[in-house]
């Protein structure tokens, strides 16, 4: 029979436990900011095109391709609900208004967590459970610099660059949607929708991004520096590295909406209703 | 001669363990090196009274273990009683529960790990497998520590790299990749890495695991070569007894986290200690052969 106080005791243990993972990440991140402030160093630094390349460039076609067809999907659901209130000349501006503030940046994010994040998980951690990061050690070099840095430099770089891609691919699939699939009229279309985007709606999503980018490659980082041994170990490091990212990229989108919403109702008041 | 192989147990209860384990190191043989026993005698590495734990296992219980310049010192031990965790405390990639490390004149294992680099750039380290990058060819790995170090001169760099390619006889390997080479190839590259930067000490841990006996004889002339080109003060955690014997000035049985016996190669081979002559000459215990005959 299990007793309450053991259940509390379990709670307490694996509260403390998270605690302290997450006191540990906290610090990692710190060294990482302050490697990338003080100058990671020649190696590093010749690493960061590479890691752009790896990160951003091989990145663009999946996020150009998920971006088309998130665009092409908002049209069609949005549609039926706005043709009922005969709303149907403004679908340019709830599609781009969704993509280049929200859909854009949290799906590329998610994307690259995917693709990205478990893979420098997992190049990571092999790299620690083939004792290369301890060979980094012994040599005077630490792996945070050297290998963190570049990593996480390039994801802020090029998260924003992909989710421009994103955001580009994503009105010209809702574009496409709305005006040769469903008939919506062409000048009405981009009227509403150029006029309902301004900059710092762009800016938003593009704020976030770098937001999304330091978070992806921080927990893909961490999670293969530390994780277990073995291929077991470096599975269940991807798995967690993955998970992790997904779940803070969802909360950190949450308080950055509301933050850069409350902003912009004080620059602007009165002013946000694709409706007005 | 040769004196009875010494059991260390007692001697590393008393007080002072640090002074007592150098005390207990006969002066004829660290002579062998050569004349200047005054320098040869100084300890470059101090390990005191060192506890390690994982978990609740207990890897290292009061470590005591003296290594003097230019020695070239082989630890011995069963699996699992803490020898590469020893050799990974001398150069700091672990810390001590308990205990003190010493290098030179200065106890190292309460720095940060910035304070450490100028102590882990005198020490060179051949890891196991190797270690090496595999994203960066022969070249790059043995370049990578003297780059990192700040050298700039790129020519300087590429006649380092030949230099110490050529001292592992691997001479015009520097544009292979990892995983094009050998086990053995493997090791001997990883070997000139850890000697780019000219160390006074060599970490070896278990150099000949998983190569053929001509290989691994190889890599035992190579270390035998480094002490005796380089001077440098070597540590080698290793199972191969052929390998121990040819290497060793000393060598250093552990157990159960202790230092149980210390000797040369002689003293070990002449041993009465049941532990150590079952280790020598690789028979397995009364109590494992029980075990098996109970499975059957």
């Amino acid at each position: 029979m299990i007793q309450p106080l053991h259940i509390v005791e379990k709670i307490g243990s694996r509260g403390l436990y998270w605690l302290d993972s997450f006191g540990d990440y906290v610090r990692f991140l710190g060294r990482i900011c302050f490697w990338v402030l003080r100058g990671p160093g020649r190696f590093a630094r010749s690493q960061l095109v590479v890691q752009m390349f790896e990160i951003g460039t091989l990145s663009i076609p999946v996020v150009v391709i998920t971006g088309a067809f998130i665009g092409a999907v908002l049209a069609i659901e949005a549609y039926t609900q706005f043709e009922a209130i005969g709303l149907a000349s403004r679908l340019g501006s709830v599609i781009n208004i969704s993509v280049v503030k929200q859909i854009g940046p949290v799906l590329t994010a998610v994307m690259l967590a995917g693709r990205v994040g478990g893979a420098l998980t997992a190049e990571l951690g092999t790299m620690r459970v083939t004792e290369q990061l301890d060979a980094l050690r012994t040599m005077a070099s630490d792996p945070i610099r050297t290998l963190a840095v570049p990593r996480f430099m390039a994801c802020i770089i090029m998260m924003p660059v992909l989710t421009i891609c994103s955001d580009w691919t994503g009105a010209i699939g809702g574009w496409a949607t709305s005006v040769h699939l469903l008939h919506v009229n062409a000048a009405d279309y981009w009227i509403y929708a150029t006029t309902s985007l301004d900059l710092y709606t762009v800016n938003t999503g593009l704020i976030k991004s770098v937001f999304f980018g330091a978070v992806i490659a921080s927990v893909a980082c961490y999670k293969g520096f530390n994780c277990g041994s073995g291929a077991q170990g470096v599975g269940k490091a991807c798995t967690e590295a993955f998970v992790l990212s997904f779940v803070a990229i969802l909360i950190m989108n949450f308080f950055i909406a509301l933050l850069l919403n409350s902003i912009y109702l004080i620059l602007w008041p009165g002013v946000g209703s694709i409706f007005g | 001669m040769t004196s009875p192989l010494r059991p260390t147990s007692t001697r590393l209860a008393a007080a002072d363990a640090t002074a007592s384990a150098a005390d207990a190191w006969p002066l004829e043989h660290v002579a062998l090196h050569g004349p200047d026993t005054h320098t040869h005698n100084q300890p470059v590495i101090r390990l005191v009274n060192i506890h390690k734990r994982f978990g609740s296992l207990v890897v290292l219980d009061g470590l005591n273990l003296t290594i003097r310049r230019q020695e070239s010192v082989v630890v011995l031990g069963p699996s699992g009683t803490g020898k590469s965790v020893l050799l990974k405390h001398i150069v700091g990639l672990l810390r001590p529960d308990q205990g003190e490390v010493w290098f030179h004149d200065e106890r190292v294992d309460n720095r940060k790990e910035r304070e450490l680099e100028p102590i882990r750039k005198r020490i060179g380290f051949l890891f196991q497998m190797g270690a090496l990058f595999d994203s960066m060819n022969v070249g790059d790995n043995i370049a990578f520590p003297l780059r990192e170090q700040g050298v700039k001169d790129e020519k300087a760099i590429q006649h380092a790299v030949a230099d110490k390619l050529a001292m592992v006889g691997l001479e015009g390997m520097q544009t292979k990749m990892p995983g094009e080479l050998s086990g053995g190839q493997k090791k001997r590259v990883a070997l000139a890495r850890a000697i780019a930067l000219d160390p006074e000490i060599m970490l070896y841990d278990e150099p000949t695991t998983g190569l053929d006996p001509i290989r691994a004889d190889v890599i035992n002339e190579l270390i035998l070569k480094l002490n005796e080109q380089l001077k440098v003060t070597s540590v080698v955690v290793t199972h191969d007894m052929n390998s121990a014997f040819k290497v060793a000035d000393r060598l250093v049985m552990l157990m159960d986290g202790k230092v149980v016996a210390e000797g040369t190669a002689e003293q070990f081979r002449n041993s009465t200690d049941p532990n150590v002559q079952r280790f020598v000459q690789g028979r397995a215990s009364e109590e494992d052969l029980r075990a098996l005959k109970r499975l059957k």
